[in-house]
């Protein structure tokens, strides 16, 4: 096995390493540490980002690339690796992504979508292939089909109705040493959400996920729980890998801009004066063109710099990895200027501040006030920024791949499924179960997003950013 | 008050000139007309006598940004940056890579796009003004907070969804529009409804939360109280005192307004086949049209320019303390 790379993982694994760190600092700063206590103590705020962490986990999971050994060569001195590139997550649905149909089938199918020619006791038949997967151990699937189905519903239903009840007594034993109450007391305080945090909301949601992931589990061992797509694709295994990309836009788009967001906005606040003047021209400046005439622009020349360069982006991956890349890069280029006026503000408002101003008496120099003293202080601006710009991003790429201006075609995005999603819709009898699958998972994906983003928002100085 | 004005007419000119510069780099620098010329002459007929030929047509075989040779003010003006800026700075926006005149497109083609933009402009503020005076008037009750909950729903679903979801749903299923398309006149009517119904409605959750912050926020001013202690109705205090003087911030967030706008128009006039602005636009960005893109980069940042001056003057003519910085 070869660990492959690519340069969105690297960069996802830098965020997850930053937040970490972050969060470590914020442990240890009090200040910092109530105003993100009082985000995540809401309710919402926890169940978002409860649901929010197992999306990142897939994520991440999807994040994490190699290559395999090829197994056929093990013979040869010299280990021969497979020229495709594969991700942890491709192992776990490894069944899924192998078990692949012709075409499209509805969800928990075990016949296709299409009429078919098929041998039928020698004779050629118009009617509905088997599938070769979907519902494939089913020997009379006609009279079997519901009942299979029911089976591991309930089978499902069950495992995950345990796991649940296993985690809320675990909490309720944690609640019983901690609080040095009964194990019943310990059940009513968590029941009732009378716990110092939200443990009863974060508990529902990784209940809900439970019963839900068991009985997906479960079904998806013998059927495509949400179908398959034109090319016979399993539509879960499409839509997990979907998240990724994302992720990847929503995070990283606010993240590469950060040094550019951060020097000026700084700058800008601390210095004052002429250098204030330049770059509050430079942001309006790139704030009065319209981001999507923008972002179009730029990628329509990054398409032709990417296909005028073949040798720099050998591999088909390459190359979709690099637009992944640039297009976060462009989307971040767009966005970095509401940042930077945050940033600026803020050290405006900093550079009064007592302690700068006591390092200004002590003689220290400006750009060691700029580095020490102030980039540390407007850290958190850029955490929420993220948190709050990662919605609309997501949103963005769908909006962007339809226009044909946002991730490559050949890469799962919600946008490329909601784009196929259009036209299948409008077959007769129509194929809805594109458009459903991508619409249920991009709307717990932003929903989540939007309700932590509010939350956080509100922790911190609610008026401070607007909307 | 005229001083205040002659800067901000200033500054927006020289914004204007600033993005004047940002398009240049990025459709001359960054993609050089040795690439548009291998572009839109397609691979088989590249040689480097039809590239000099294509750029000489085009007056792009003179130096970028300085010339040299010439004598005197010349060696800034006979460049292709300085001819370039100066043409689009008088609207003349070129011809399209099939030789169509741009300008000719946008006039042609600002009807249908207008027909779209204005009414949903209106309709959307004006709903969301309604709601969120609806929100504040009955705060902190169950209508409130449902209505909370669900724009934010509202704001999770992408606009695709809902343009999506209505087509299928009005005219596939019920039959009750046209699936897309466009007439002028008062046919026009029945084939705008949908596409600004769906626009609205994507626009509705951010719009109506930020009205219900900006209202919620005048409702706890001092002035209210004073209202009230005078002993005037919920529904008097509301209209008179707070909305009147919350639309001063409605007002000047309209201009936040306009880059979703301009967003949606690309969407709904491809997906509703109208033939306007944002249409042409997508044309021009899937013929890989560098002219069309410059050319909608330039109007679109000053129509937002344009509008942004506008409010600022809106802004200045109703709050005295702005007129006196």
């Amino acid at each position: 096995m070869k660990i492959v790379v690519l340069w969105t993982d690297a960069a996802m694994l830098l965020v997850l390493l930053g937040t970490i760190a972050y969060a470590l600092k914020v442990l240890r700063t009090p200040h910092l540490a109530v105003t993100w206590r009082k985000a995540f103590m809401r309710p919402s705020g926890a169940a978002a980002a409860t649901l929010l962490s197992f999306f990142l986990a897939i994520g991440l999971l999807d994040s994490l690339h190699f290559r395999p050994l090829l197994a056929d060569r093990a013979g040869s001195s010299q280990a021969v690796y497979s020229p495709e590139t594969r991700s942890v997550l491709d192992n776990i649905l490894a069944r899924q992504q192998s078990g692949r149909e012709s075409s499209y089938s509805k969800p928990l199918a075990y016949i296709g979508y299409a009429k078919e020619s098929v041998l039928e006791n020698g004779n050629p038949v118009r009617s509905y292939p088997r599938l070769k997967f979907g519902g494939a151990d089913l020997q009379d699937p006609q009279n079997e089909w519901a009942h299979d189905v029911t089976t591991r519903s309930i089978e499902g239903l069950a495992i995950g109705i345990a796991l649940t009840v296993g985690l809320v007594l675990f909490a309720s034993f944690l609640l019983k040493h901690r609080r040095r109450v009964s194990l019943r007391a310990a059940w009513q305080l968590l029941r009732r959400g009378k716990t110092s945090y939200p443990l009863r909301s974060v508990i529902s949601t990784v209940g809900v996920l439970l019963i839900l992931c068991s009985v997906i589990v479960r079904l998806a061992a013998a059927y495509h729980v949400f179908g398959t797509d034109r090319v016979g694709n399993d539509l879960m295994y499409v839509v997990l890998k979907s998240l990724r990309t994302a992720l990847v836009i929503g995070t990283l788009s606010t993240l590469v801009t950060m040094p550019i967001a951060v020097g000026l906005g700084i700058t800008a606040g601390y210095l004052r004066g002429w250098i204030d003047e330049v770059i509050q021209y430079i942001y309006t400046v790139i704030n009065s063109i319209p981001y999507v005439l923008l972002i179009a622009a730029s990628v329509l020349i990054l398409t032709v710099f990417i296909d005028g360069n073949p040798d720099r982006f050998p591999t088909a991956s390459d190359r979709t990895d690099a637009r992944l890349f640039f297009l976060c890069v462009i989307l971040g280029l767009t966005s970095w200027t509401d940042l930077c006026r945050l940033i600026r503000a803020e050290v405006i408002k900093l550079r009064e501040a007592e302690y700068i101003q006591a390092a200004r008496a002590f003689g220290v120099g400006t750009w060691r006030i700029l580095a020490v003293h102030l980039v540390p202080n407007v850290m958190h601006l850029i955490l929420i920024s993220i948190v709050i710009n990662f919605s609309g991003l997501i949103l963005a790429e769908a909006v962007l791949s339809y226009v044909g201006v946002g991730v490559d075609p050949g890469m799962q995005s919600f946008g490329t499924l909601i784009n196929t999603a259009r036209l299948e819709l409008a077959q007769e009898p129509a194929i809805w179960w594109t458009l459903a699958t991508a619409f249920v998972f991009m709307f717990a994906l932003v929903l989540s997003a939007n309700i932590l983003a509010d939350a956080i928002r509100d922790a911190f100085d609610p008026k401070a950013i607007h909307r | 008050m005229i001083n205040y004005l002659i800067r901000r007419t200033v500054y927006s000119i020289l914004v204007l000139l600033g993005v004047n510069c940002v398009t240049f780099f990025l459709f001359f620098s960054v993609n050089t007309p040795d690439d548009m010329a291998r572009l839109q002459l397609g691979d088989r007929r590249v040689t480097a006598d039809a590239i000099a030929q294509w750029k000489a047509a085009r007056g792009y075989d003179r130096p970028m940004y300085l010339n040299a040779k010439a004598p005197g003010v010349a060696k800034l003006t006979d460049t292709v940056f300085f001819d370039n800026s100066l043409k689009v700075l008088k609207f003349d926006l070129g011809k399209t890579n099939e030789g169509r005149d741009i300008d000719h497109e946008v006039a042609m083609r600002i009807g249908p796009t207008i027909s779209v933009a204005a009414p949903v402009f209106a309709i959307s503020i004006g709903l969301s003004i309604v709601l969120a005076l609806g929100m504040v008037m009955f705060r902190n009750t169950a209508f409130d907070s449902a209505a909370v909950v669900g724009l934010v729903a509202l704001m999770s679903i992408s606009s695709l969804f809902f343009i999506i979801g209505g087509q299928w749903l009005f005219s596939t299923l019920m039959r009750l529009t046209p699936l897309s398309g466009y007439a002028s006149g008062s046919s026009a009517f029945k084939f705008l409804m949908l596409p600004v119904a769906v626009a609205v409605l994507a626009q509705l959750g951010p719009n109506a939360r930020l009205y219900r912050t900006i209202l919620l926020e005048e409702l706890s001013r001092d002035h209210v109280r004073t209202a009230r202690a005078k002993g005037l109705s919920e529904i008097s205090v509301l209209m008179r005192h707070v909305l009147r003087n919350s639309l001063i911030p409605i007002i000047t967030s309209a201009g936040l307004l306009l880059p979703p706008l301009f967003a949606g128009s690309i969407l709904i006039e491809t997906f509703f086949a109208i033939p306007g602005i944002g249409m042409f636009t997508i044309d021009g960005i899937n013929g890989q049209d560098f002219n069309i893109v410059r050319a909608m980069v330039f109007l679109g940042s000053f129509l937002y320019v344009i509008t942004y001056l506008l409010t600022d003057f809106a802004y200045a003519w109703s709050d005295p303390r702005v007129r006196l910085q």
